[in-house]
């Protein structure tokens, strides 16, 4: 907070400008999908790695920025982003996974 | 006793208007951070819940391209435009209101009013536009029929989803009706009926040969598109014909599929409409002078943190239900 009274006028400015480019890239990718990157990846396609990353990017500069979590203090930032980003983890690995095992042993059930 | 009850003996009224802030934060901002962790948790337990149904059906999930085509008052195909066109209003009115509360940090009344004016306008916008999407995913645009089975089918020609007015042709034939409240048994009603009877979407596929069916099945990421014969064989099994969406049916593919684009479009748009009239009630706060007698203009700080919230759950719900 010990910026409170300047103005950070132009660094929203540009905050806002990155955001929007990403914003532009996914929405591109998302219409042409090349198949070089639609069609292979691990795990998921790569498209979709893409789609992931620039998305916690868009998330990082909204907290960090636009929220000013950078101006918090260390500890009071950690106990929000920590807890956060250790459940969400935990619930979309567990879910996933069990997602992943419904599918092996209900998709054989049905017929096409 | 007294070890009980909360008071401040020392007289630092640690939270409430005193010197002492843990981690530096006022009491009203500390408890907007955890309940917007709390509700963090909330829409990622929704997310999840889709992730995991999507992991169940990874064979058949509706394509987002495919049922999100539509921009307003234009025709033809547009996948992603529109959303992408909301994206950019949330986020935009994301910035006016960090440019309200920066002003807020100067003491610039008028122009932390304006920044909350745009913000407002801004919300008021992508609801509305919200309002327009469920209404074209309500309305549907192509039409399909479900099987006994649970299957949606739909119709295509030379490889492109073909509307169930292009091929149907004529008012529906068999004089069904719908059920209203006023006639037939007194006091119930039914659901809209289809344009369309099952037989007649069957005589008109067996009087046009080059319609084909296509199946949820996804192939190398594109739905399968059945021959003729055993399109006839899948068709032969339809129970009714959908239009549109509800939450018992909808003619995109998987039932889940419309509830889940309901609860989570839903319980977000819900989101933005608390953030707008919070918003409001604060933007009269400002012209008040409220803040200006108080001193700062921590409260815009705090609503901002909530809206900016929301568009950080955009963000998510956009890529994993509409790139992904």
């Amino acid at each position: 907070m010990a910026h409170a009274h300047e103005s950070n006028t132009k660094r929203i400015w540009i905050v806002f400008g990155i955001l929007s480019v990403i914003t532009l890239v996914e929405v591109y990718l998302g219409i042409i999908k090349p198949d070089s990157l639609h069609l292979h990846g691990p795990g998921t396609s790569w498209l979709n790695w893409i789609f992931i990353i620039l998305t916690l990017a868009k998330a990082y500069g909204i907290a960090w920025v636009f929220m000013h979590l950078e101006g918090e203090k260390k500890w009071f930032r950690r106990s929000i982003v920590w807890s956060a980003v250790f459940l969400i983890c935990y619930l979309v690995t567990l879910l996933l996974i069990e997602g992943g095992y419904l599918f092996d042993t209900l998709s054989p059930l049905v017929k096409w | 006793m007294e070890a009980n009850i909360a008071v401040p003996t020392d007289k630092k009224e640690t939270w409430s208007g005193g010197g002492v802030k843990p981690f530096g934060a006022s009491y009203g901002k500390m408890m907007m951070w955890f309940f917007i962790l709390s509700d963090a948790l909330t829409f990622s337990g929704f997310l999840a819940a889709y992730g995991l149904t999507r992991f169940k059906f990874i064979d058949s999930w509706p394509i987002a391209d495919e049922v999100f085509t539509h921009v307003p008052f234009v025709h033809g195909e547009f996948p992603m435009i529109y959303v992408a066109i909301m994206t950019f209003i949330l986020i935009f009115s994301s910035v006016t209101m960090v440019l309200a509360v920066d002003a807020g940090h100067q003491m610039k009344k008028n122009k932390v009013a304006w920044y909350m004016f745009a913000t407002i306008i801004g919300g008021i916008i992508f609801v509305g536009s919200q309002a327009w999407e469920w209404n074209t995913f309500i309305k549907g645009s192509y039409g399909a029929v479900k099987t006994t089975d649970g299957k949606v089918l739909q119709f295509v020609k030379d490889g492109k989803q073909i509307a169930l007015a292009d091929f149907v042709t004529g008012e529906r034939t068999d004089e069904r009706v719908e059920h209203t409240r006023k006639n037939g048994l007194w006091f119930q009603s039914e659901e809209t009926i289809a344009t369309y009877s099952v037989a007649q979407v069957l005589a008109a596929y067996n009087a046009n040969p080059d319609i084909q069916v296509r199946t949820e099945l996804i192939d190398n990421k594109k739905k399968t598109i059945l021959s003729r014969e055993e399109g006839s064989l899948q068709l032969a099994k339809t129970k009714m014909v959908v239009e549109g969406a509800n939450l018992k049916a909808n003619e995109y593919g998987n039932t889940i599929f419309a509830d889940f684009f309901f609860f989570i479009t839903g319980f977000h748009g819900f989101h933005v409409l608390s953030g707008i009239v919070i918003n409001i009630i604060i933007f009269f706060n400002v012209i008040l002078g409220t803040y200006e007698k108080r001193g700062h203009y921590e409260m815009v700080e705090k609503v901002g943190l909530y809206w900016h919230f929301v568009d950080l759950v955009w963000v998510f719900v956009f890529t994993f239900f509409y790139l992904v």
